[in-house]
């Protein structure tokens, strides 16, 4: 067992490096990127209050979703909500001692976990049954969707069905901190969700899930609706400028 | 009704989605350009040699210039939200002309070249190479969206489908494969100041006819003053209002409203044109050059102030962008808004109660009113938001009697598109203007059913065209579209005026 877990060890390693370099590069090029032009969805908010605002809407409610489709929106929320308390569930593997909002947060984890795999199982379905939809859909579409759900429904079947030794795990992942392997237990199941966590954030990167950094850097969300008041020159437009 | 060689929609009570039918409208493309249309763009004449190398050299260039078409890009999870907004897929249920059928085409070739998931994995992720083929998609495709920001108001990214498919066209251009509408007419602004090619003295003519028009009409000479210095205000209104039907109208309520106000103006010969056709094709250096002639106007004319006629893009590119183009404009007047939207003029003067106003005047009228899409998803009028909407649905209840909107569903920031912005306005695209301007036409047609309304008012010479052209198609009348100053026109009672009992009492004494 001693050699999975380097191999799960080296796996995360990996996946972190990724991940991080991974988003911080393409974050970087966003922000690097001019935006020439001002281009905000009017109605927009003409202070950066407002547009903090609504880009926290975005963020929080998926406000546009909201308005263009109900279905969608109320799954992909579904989904999203119940990731983000699953997330908050799973701090109390990396950190201890677990403070106590976290604490606090554990069972409601749990219905995140459930929430999230019925959300998922609801994007999953549109994409067979409305058509418009099926039309757009890629094959990386399909995968990613197995990828999340894949894990969601091996967590909840070791919280409900097989449980394992979390103990261990948390001890693997405190390990790693300080460039110690310690065993993993040796569960199929467990492997299964680590390993397919590990390849979600090595693609996070290179995929369409880049839409997470990308909402905040949309022109058409970020700017503040001022072109009147204030010239919004990107540094190549200056240089026609000085020709 | 207008004859047609394609099916033409048929109105339905409730909207409805169509389900999809790819490649329908694959075979619907714009004339191409030709050498002397593309070369005063600084353009290739015709398709290049090694055009593959150079179109993705050119996408490589505007995604390091544009972090719109980088982020857009890159972060579409194909949610589908979308995918029934657009007028063009609703009218065509084409899924090309879905908003992400159509940024996928862009797409594709961007995961292919520039992605690594596209560069190992090109079947998984849905990428591919800009074949001829998919070239071809992108001409014809490319050419069905009217930019009019629809998508994104629904997409929980806010992608803009109207910055790709400016892309696309900019990248087509620089490997020779333009479109001809669009690039002759800006040929003709540089040329000769104006998207119809009228010269300076053809204008002269056309205002002194309206002159005599209005002093006719009301027996008060109401000056329509070209190329004058010193004036207050420059307006700078869309070609079409010089002589089509209805935005001539809308010009001549202009005039009305500035002589009321007691303010000096004048149109400029040099940018007898407010519309920007370098929007849409996204080309930065032409659509700053076309604005750089208003600031050339304003300088050489010495006016204070910047008025814009009722135009959509055109107030998009003047409210949006003409101060990051052709700004600073420290030299006018600091106190009004620069540029100012004669709607923001008029209804000002309305607010101050310097109007006389007689709204049964247009009693002949059941308006309702036609939000523009640029002017509702991309400007402002007024300061605060969604002033675009309230502002000249004030005029109209300042003006008539009778006014009634369209569904809320296909107003305000959801209005849909008339079907021929973005450069579409040429007979070649006729079967997708009429198809296009279906959804539009669906809400139109069910308040005429239901509130017995007979003319829809609208600030774009781009939309009043298109619906001239189109209603006849689904049986109604190219009259029913009117201008939003051609109520303030009819409704305007002017200091002096010889009102109908004057003439009548007048009449009777002789």
């Amino acid at each position: 067992m001693s050699f999975l877990s380097d191999v799960y060890a080296g796996l995360f390693y990996f996946a972190v490096f990724v991940l991080v370099a991974g988003l911080a590069n393409k974050v970087i090029q966003y922000a690097r990127t001019p935006a020439p032009l001002k281009i905000p969805t009017t109605p927009a908010p003409t202070t950066k209050t407002g547009v903090a605002l609504r880009l926290t809407r975005e963020v929080v409610f998926f406000e546009s979703l909201f308005r263009g489709s109900k279905w969608t929106w109320i799954f992909g929320w579904m989904f999203h909500f119940g990731l983000f308390l699953v997330t908050l569930r799973h701090l109390r593997y990396f950190l201890e001692p677990v403070p106590m909002p976290i604490q606090l947060i554990q069972p409601f984890g749990i219905y995140g976990g459930i929430a999230m795999v019925i959300g998922l199982a609801g994007l999953w379905g549109r994409r067979f049954l409305v058509d418009r939809v099926r039309y757009i859909t890629a094959l990386s579409d399909h995968l990613i969707l197995a990828l999340l759900i894949t894990i969601g429904l091996s967590g909840l079947m070791m919280r409900f069905v097989v449980h394992t030794d979390v103990m261990r795990v948390k001890q693997f992942f405190q390990g790693l901190y300080v460039g110690q392997v310690y065993t993993l237990p040796a569960d199929p199941l467990l492997l299964l969700h680590l390993l397919l966590v590990a390849v979600l954030m090595i693609i996070f990167p290179y995929s369409k899930l880049l839409h997470a950094p990308g909402l905040f850097f949309s022109p058409s969300r970020n700017q503040v609706d001022n072109p009147r008041e204030q010239r919004h020159l990107a540094p190549w437009a200056r240089r026609l400028e000085q020709d | 009704m207008a004859k047609a060689d394609f099916e033409v929609p048929v109105l339905q009570q409730y909207p409805e989605i169509p389900e999809v039918e790819p490649g329908v409208m694959a075979h619907s493309s714009p004339f191409k350009s030709k050498p002397q249309f593309q070369e005063p763009l600084g353009f290739p004449g015709e398709l290049v040699d090694g055009w593959h190398e150079k179109a993705l050299d050119k996408m490589g260039d505007l995604l390091s210039r544009y972090r719109s078409l980088r982020v857009y890009l890159d972060s579409c999870v194909k949610c589908g939200s979308c995918t029934d907004k657009c007028h063009y897929y609703l009218g065509t249920h084409d899924p090309k002309n879905m908003p992400v059928g159509r940024q996928d085409l862009m797409r594709k070739v961007y995961r292919r070249h520039f992605t690594l998931a596209g560069r190992l994995f090109p079947k998984l992720v849905g990428a591919e190479d800009l074949t001829e083929e998919v070239l071809g998609d992108w001409y014809s495709y490319y050419h069905q969206c009217s930019q009019c920001r629809r998508c994104s108001v629904f997409c929980p990214y806010g992608i803009d489908t109207a910055e790709i498919s400016m892309a696309a066209r900019e990248i087509m251009d620089h490997i020779g494969v333009g479109q001809k509408y669009c690039n002759e007419i800006i040929g003709k602004v540089y040329k000769i100041g104006n998207n119809l090619g009228l010269p300076g003295p053809a204008l002269a003519d056309t205002l002194e006819g309206l002159e005599e028009d209005v002093f006719d009409d009301t027996g008060v000479e109401v000056k329509y003053p070209l190329d004058q210095e010193g004036a207050e205000i420059l307006l700078v209104t869309p070609s079409a209002d010089f002589f089509a039907e209805p935005h001539v109208d809308g010009l001549i309520g202009y005039g009305k409203v500035f002589h009321e106000a007691g303010i000096s103006w004048t149109l400029s010969s040099h940018a007898s044109e407010a519309a920007n056709f370098g929007m849409f094709i996204g080309s930065y250096e032409n659509m700053r050059r076309v604005a750089l002639r208003i600031r050339e106007a304003a300088i050489k004319l010495g006016v204070k102030r910047i008025v814009f006629g009722e135009c959509g893009h055109a107030w998009r590119v003047a409210y949006s962008f003409l101060n990051t183009l052709a700004g600073p404009w420290d030299f006018l007047d600091q106190r009004y808004p620069i540029p100012q939207h004669i709607c923001e003029f008029t209804y000002g003067l309305i607010q101050e109660g310097k109007l006389n106003l007689d709204k049964s005047r247009n009693d002949d009228m059941v308006l309702t009113y036609h939000d523009s899409c640029n002017v509702a998803r991309a400007s402002r009028m007024g300061d605060r938001p969604g002033g675009q909407f309230d502002i000249p649905r004030a005029i109209i209840r300042a003006t008539c009697n009778h006014f009634y909107d369209m569904d809320e569903e296909t107003i305000r920031d959801r209005t849909f598109c008339c079907g021929g912005g973005g450069g579409l306005l040429t007979d070649d695209l006729m079967e997708v203007r009429v198809k296009g301007a279906q959804p539009r036409v669906e809400a139109l047609n069910n308040v005429i059913q239901e509130k017995g309304v007979t003319h829809m008012a609208a600030i774009c010479a781009i939309c009043k065209s298109q619906f001239t052209k189109v209603l006849p198609y689904y049986g109604m009348d190219l009259d029913q579209i009117v201008s939003v100053h051609q109520l303030v026109s009819n409704a305007l009672v002017l200091t002096g005026e010889e009102t109908e009992d004057e003439d009548e009492a007048a009449d009777e004494a002789a």
